[in-house]
């Protein structure tokens, strides 16, 4: 009996961004990393096409970071210490994009200066060859003294600036309008917000393109579920032909997953939870597989491992 | 499809005989198709519409069900093809797989460390599902003495799989007492199988390797009686199966494709190398669209992650997951210990009390019957406030079992502090940390605030 595959055609398409400039575009990249572009959902080949596979991130601290789990600092070695041998290691762990996290101190009292976030961007860049994401401490004032001095010091290097919210988003998008960068916006799980950030963002003058939207997320078993529907939702709205949801998605499992005890700790959890190491990189890998099946464009990892088993993933899909 | 009530009209008598209850066929009609009457009430209704109209009103995906004597588990019936749509109803069974040539006591050890594992999340005691048993001896004997063991130390349903119909029929024999689903009837076998199952009244998977032959083949298993069918398209790679399982949802729920219009068997572990790589392919397949899984690796940390993530797929997107309000004790507290409020929200729960609770420190934990939503949203929606934390302070006769007036509201909202300082006079109000992972912390310093 012929059965006749219902294919779906969609009228919308996520708008494809390049992030990282070579020499030839102004900057210092090895190679540029583009994202989006798809006008299909994810991985359905037979409806349309996914240009780009979504892309890894690895997040990278700018000091050895005091509430990471030990499994990860057991992974990273000594090269977080230093975040120029980290850029360094995550590019050879697999890395997409290097994602760098600033901290509000240096060293727990001393705070982090525009100086230090200039130092810090100019070791990363010239560590690693791949377009890097700068993500500030996550407090207003701070913010946007870091990110300022970080956007001039990578001028023409079109990096990532984060994170945009709506409380705190204008000195953000300047500084990307006057340095030739991106801008990550985020919201809190849900489909409004992040469409009026986009807005907000986008009527300051950065082209759409300029523009990468972080829905938020969750990690398995904490709410993932919610991050996911809102992910499917801004998905469908863009492939149906909303302008304000057609940008490319970013989150972070690996933030997310991490921070769960699941993964966090070996100790004084139930006997049931099995084998921490395996536990802890299902649970990372999970969330990050899971949000790739509902549009994730760019996900955002801690362990080399996850990275593996995410990209491997990532490939098969692809396979056509 | 589902009729509207003009074209149900059309095939009721039209005769407003009102024997019915309704004042006019037409009003019956409309009440058919609203599902607020039953087709029975008609008296008159002529065999054919009725053939015609049940077939209308039957489910786009077929209900199918296996069964142990300790346990049942229905997949099917799912109405959408994203859960914020309307929700997802019927989770997926999560089998494990094992082989008739393995030695027997190695058969039994596998199904009993599968079927005796429990996990507890949201309070909820999750477990596998059931146990699937492969003949890859070819004996009749062999596989019966193999289902014989697995039954021995379980009461949950199997999937009984071979292509030897002879040897189908000995492990459906020693399956005495359960509803196995029978994998799998193919182009080669599905008379003998369609009959096996017949008399047993059991469900049937079919097996072909392209739709086009999965439809003719359920087709003619239904032909020979059969309504309780299962699809095993045969994809096996994440790429297929989320591609496959995609089609076949939308065909049976966008083009009300009967002949494709049942659940979905997978095989996460043919198409991975290790657990991790299987977990990855049993998500997708809980995600997008599967009925049963079959795993072949079994770990605890594997089977705890996709259980959660079966149950968030399958959480009401509408319902958010509840916990009673009200006073819980924690690590046996004391009239001196600290006392802590959140909302009802199940995931924010026990977000916060696994954290005091692994922290070793005792703790009174309020929760606020915030409708099921989280600290922040609550806080947003007017659920959790000022007034909503005081009344669940006195209500839950916390004062009585406490020897001091200090209350810690989360982070999240310190805005209320104030506020909650004048509902509860008398009381001292600490804000607490932002985030629940940082409350062992906190408490820890919580004596000396």
């Amino acid at each position: 009996m012929p059965v006749e595959i219902p294919v779906e055609q969609w009228p919308g398409r996520v708008i494809e961004e390049t992030i990282g400039a070579t020499p030839a575009e102004g900057g210092t990249r090895s190679r540029v990393v583009k994202v989006g572009g798809e006008n299909t959902l994810p991985f359905m080949l037979t409806d349309g096409e996914m240009p780009n596979p979504p892309r890894i991130a690895i997040e990278i601290a700018d000091r050895r970071p005091t509430d990471w789990s030990p499994l990860l600092l057991e992974a990273w070695g000594d090269v977080v210490d230093d975040p120029a041998k980290w850029a360094k290691a995550a590019e050879e762990a697999g890395a997409d994009l290097v994602l760098l996290q600033l901290s509000l101190t240096r060293d727990g009292s001393k705070p982090t200066t525009a100086a230090d976030a200039k130092a810090l961007t100019r070791a990363v860049l010239q560590a690693t060859g791949l377009p890097i994401l700068v993500f500030g401490p996550g407090q207003v004032d701070a913010d946007n003294e870091l990110l300022v001095a970080v956007a001039e010091e990578a001028a023409g290097e079109r990096i990532v600036l984060g994170i945009c919210e709506e409380k705190n988003y204008r000195t953000i998008v300047a500084a990307a309008l006057a340095n030739g960068h991106l801008v990550n916006g985020r919201t809190a799980m849900d489909v409004n917000l992040a469409k009026q950030l986009n807005i907000l963002i986008a009527d300051m003058g950065l082209p759409l393109d300029r523009i990468i939207m972080d829905p938020t997320t969750a990690g398995l078993g904490y709410g993932i579920e919610y991050g996911y529907s809102v992910m499917e939702r801004l998905r469908l709205a863009a492939l149906q032909g909303d302008k304000m949801t057609q940008l490319p998605m970013l989150v972070t499992p690996g933030f997310e997953a991490w921070r769960q005890k699941e993964a966090k700790v070996g100790e004084g959890v139930p006997a049931s939870w099995g084998d921490w190491r395996q536990r802890a990189i299902l649970w990372e890998t999970l969330t990050a597989s899971n949000l790739i099946l509902s549009g994730a464009d760019i996900v955002v990892l801690r362990h080399p491992e996850t990275v593996k088993r995410v990209r491997a993933f990532i490939e098969r899909l692809m396979a056509k | 499809m589902a009729l509207t009530g003009l074209q149900i009209y059309k095939l009721l008598p039209q005769t407003n005989c009102k024997e019915c209850g309704f004042p006019t066929c037409l009003a019956f009609a409309m009440k058919l198709a609203a599902k607020q009457a039953e087709l029975s009430a008609c008296p008159y209704v002529s065999e054919e519409a009725r053939a015609q109209l049940d077939a209308a009103a039957a489910p786009p995906i077929r209900l199918v069900s296996v069964e142990g004597p300790g346990h049942k588990v229905e997949v099917g019936n799912e109405t959408v093809l994203f859960r914020h749509e309307k929700t997802f109803y019927h989770p997926p069974g999560l089998f494990v797989r094992v082989k008739d040539a393995w030695p027997v006591e190695q058969v039994k050890g596998a199904a009993k460390e599968a079927m005796d594992y429990s996990v507890t999340y949201v309070g909820m005691d999750l477990h596998l599902d059931g146990v699937a048993v492969e003949a890859a001896s070819g004996s009749p004997e062999t596989f019966a003495a193999a289902v014989k063991a697995v039954r021995e130390v379980t009461d949950r349903p199997l999937i009984l799989m071979a292509s030897d119909p002879a040897v189908l029929k000995a492990g459906l024999a020693a399956a005495d007492g359960t509803r196995p689903l029978l994998y799998a009837a193919t182009a080669e076998n599905w008379q003998a199988v369609a009959e096996i199952a017949k008399a047993a009244n059991a469900p049937v998977a079919v097996r072909a390797d392209s739709l086009d032959d999965l439809a003719d083949l359920t087709e003619k298993v239904k032909g020979a009686g059969i309504q309780d069918i299962v699809l095993d398209p045969g994809v096996r790679d994440p790429a297929g199966t989320l591609v496959t399982l995609t089609h076949l949802r939308r065909l049976a729920l966008k083009k009300n494709f009967r002949p494709l219009g049942f659940p979905i068997i997978t095989f996460p572990g043919e198409g991975a190398s290790d657990v991790i790589e299987e977990a990855q392919l049993a998500a997708e397949h809980i995600a997008k669209y599967a009925g049963f899984i079959v795993l072949d690796r079994f770990a605890p940390e594997m089977a705890y992650a996709l259980m959660a993530w079966r149950v968030n797929v399958y959480t009401n997107p509408q319902e958010p997951i509840k916990v009673q309000p009200g006073v819980y004790e924690i690590n046996n507290p004391k009239p001196d210990s600290p006392v802590m409020i959140t909302t009802n929200f199940s995931i924010t729960y026990f977000s916060v009390a696994n954290e005091v609770d692994g922290s070793g420190q005792p703790g009174w934990l309020l929760v606020a019957d915030a409708e099921g939503m989280s600290v922040l949203t609550a806080w947003a929606a007017g659920k959790f406030d000022a007034e909503k934390i005081a009344k669940t302070v006195k209500t839950t006769g916390i004062e009585e079992k406490i020897s001091h007036r200090k209350l810690i509201i989360p982070g999240a909202v310190a805005v209320l502090m104030g506020e909650v300082e004048e509902e509860l006079p008398g009381w001292q109000i600490l804000v607490g940390p932002r985030e629940a992972v940082d409350l062992p912390g906190y408490l820890k310093l919580w004596k000396s605030f």
